[in-house]
């Protein structure tokens, strides 16, 4: 179980922002959100965007706990 | 050395007042304001959204950086993040140290970072709808100035 929060277009394209969804790592988690909307499950893997567990950006896999925070972060454009 | 993330419009002169009072030993500070731009009626309004607890914390990294780089005696960033109307200040900077180039340059440093990698995602409202502004070159150029 993990705290989910998307960004920028990634939201507008979900229509939500912040869910909590059932997955112990962040490959299950990437499976479980795409299994219930391809095209986030796209966007999720389109270029430059970046998946932050607990507010650090990680490359790979990783495990989630109930208390795990997890934002997927599209490319930083500034103020 | 603070980073302030915030909904409410700001004062940019009252911020530099405050950043400036009390200081005998700098003999320079310096400050730069954006404003939003209304691009003669094609902008509205401007959406800024941060990471509550990330953005904060990358910009300090930066700032502390920057600090470090040209001896800053402090630094302050001011940030606007929800809707921004044209003609409202979006972000300010403001540096101190004992002599002027010091502080020009962390400033100069410190907006080309703001405005091309902060962690903010930017959408420009306008009369056609809405859309998400990515980096432009001028901005990613901007910033590799200070890759040396």
């Amino acid at each position: 179980m993990a705290r989910v929060l998307l960004f920028g277009r990634l939201a507008d394209a979900a229509g939500w922002r912040e869910r909590t969804v059932e997955a112990d790592s962040l490959s299950a988690l990437r499976a479980a959100l795409t299994a219930s909307d391809a095209q986030l499950g796209e966007a999720l893997a389109g270029p430059g965007v970046q998946a932050a567990v607990d507010k650090t950006i990680l490359r790979g896999d990783a495990p989630l706990t109930a208390a795990s925070e997890v934002a997927f972060l599209p490319p930083m454009s500034g103020g | 050395m603070s980073v302030t993330l915030q909904a409410e419009p700001f004062e940019p002169g009252a911020v530099l007042t405050a950043f400036t009072a009390g200081r005998t030993e700098t003999g320079a500070v310096a400050s730069f304001t954006g404003i939003a731009r209304a691009e003669a009626g094609a902008a509205t309004a401007l959406e800024l959204e941060a990471y509550p607890g990330f953005t904060d914390i990358e910009i300090t990294r930066i700032g502390a950086a920057a600090a470090a780089r040209w001896s800053l005696q402090d630094w302050l960033v001011v940030h606007r993040v929800g809707q921004i109307a044209p003609g409202e200040p979006v972000v300010f900077v403001a540096t101190a140290s004992r002599h002027r180039r010091e502080a020009f340059e962390a400033c100069d440093h410190l907006m080309d970072y703001l405005k091309s990698r902060a962690p903010f995602w930017k959408k420009e409202h306008g009369p056609d709808g809405a859309r998400w502004i990515e980096p432009t070159d001028r901005d990613r150029t901007d910033a590799q100035r200070w890759e040396t």
